[in-house]
């Protein structure tokens, strides 16, 4: 019935507070990526993927779930809770396989933008794929990041949510146990 | 007294139905559960898919069984989910911050979902543990008959 119900966090507390500040620095550095250790995956899902639900979303948060990422459903109502939504827009957080489109979340409001949703997308890998420069807040020289299964013309996408500022969503890209995250305030250039 | 007892008492569930083991192994013994399981070398190797954790629970209550819902008051309880390698998974609430008795009532709990094992266990774990409950509920209610105060009597020597 629930074969192959894995488990969560081991050290709940701790576990959840390191993920935490590793989104934090992620968040505070764009592209720059960091390794998250310490807790078994839930297939389809990889130990990134899995660590930042445990650590963000909970019984107060809706997510909208990938249908491509139905497998890892039980696991998600189990560990975190979370109601799960049919609809984009009413998500606070989005876990998908490949980007959704970002013109269906919410991107927050101008009297409170902190309402808008996160994006936690899986990836292929940061090790090949397409490279893209990103510039702005955190960066005191232009980064460049690699990234394998993010969409054709992705880098245009971004900069009509990077227009919306102060609105906007904000993703974390998740590979294996490595994520690295893209806030709305990052600019960012296909080179 | 005996009708509030029998209303949250595990013999209202259908016997064999997992909600009467579960109510069942929620008030046994570690040891009870322990040492059955392993005479019958049934204690299966598992792993802790979470927990075993203490936290809180709001009791709510309604006066009279009818009226509106108010809050009792919090409860400590000790959860744990475990999973056994036949991919069983076995969940346990119990009162208090017992955390082996927690997790032992969880791995029962997944036994008794595999049939043959249930058909074992019914007789050598469940039984046992629901006879020692019902005795005990007896004799608590006994004591407390014994001392119970008539207050229609009290009145009638007055008057």
């Amino acid at each position: 019935m629930s074969a192959g119900l894995e488990a969560g966090f081991a050290d709940p507390v701790h576990d959840a507070q390191s993920c935490f500040r590793a989104v934090l620095d992620a968040m505070a550095h764009p592209g720059r990526i960091a390794q998250i250790t310490g807790l078994a995956a839930s297939s389809p899902l990889g130990t990134a993927a899995c660590s930042v639900l445990l650590t963000l979303v909970d019984h107060e948060t809706p997510l909208w779930l990938d249908p491509d990422a139905e497998r890892a459903r039980k696991w998600i109502e189990f560990h975190c809770g979370a109601p799960i939504v049919m609809q984009q827009e009413a998500c606070a957080f989005a876990l998908t396989l490949s980007l959704p489109d970002l013109d269906r979340l919410s991107a927050g409001t101008h009297e409170s933008p902190e309402t808008s949703a996160t994006v936690i997308c899986q990836v292929e890998s940061f090790d090949k794929g397409k490279s893209f420069r990103l510039s702005g807040p955190g960066l005191r020289e232009p980064e460049i990041l690699i990234v394998d299964g993010l969409p054709r013309g992705f880098a245009t996408i971004w900069q009509r949510n990077h227009a919306l500022f102060p609105r906007g969503i904000d993703l974390i890209l998740c590979a294996g146990d490595r994520l690295t995250a893209l806030p709305r305030t990052v600019s960012i250039e296909e080179v | 007294m005996n009708d509030t007892i029998s209303s949250h008492d595990s013999a209202s569930d259908p016997i064999g139905s997992r909600r009467h083991w579960m109510s069942v192994l929620a008030r046994a013994p570690a040891e009870a559960i322990e040492s059955a399981l392993t005479r019958d070398g049934l204690l299966p190797v598992w792993t802790r898919v979470r927990g075993p954790e203490t936290g809180l629970v709001m009791v709510r209550g309604r006066a009279g069984g009818s009226g509106s819902p108010f809050n009792l008051g919090e409860m400590t309880v000790t959860r744990c989910t475990v999973r056994l390698g036949s991919g069983d998974v076995g969940h346990a609430y119990v009162a208090g911050r017992e955390e082996r008795r927690a997790e032992l009532a969880a791995v029962a709990d997944a036994l008794l979902q595999d049939p043959t094992k249930f058909k074992v266990l019914r007789h050598t774990l469940i039984r046992p543990l629901e006879e020692a409950q019902q005795e005990q509920r007896l004799t608590r209610a006994e004591k407390a008959a014994a001392t119970r105060v008539e207050f229609f009597s009290m009145r009638n020597m007055r008057s």
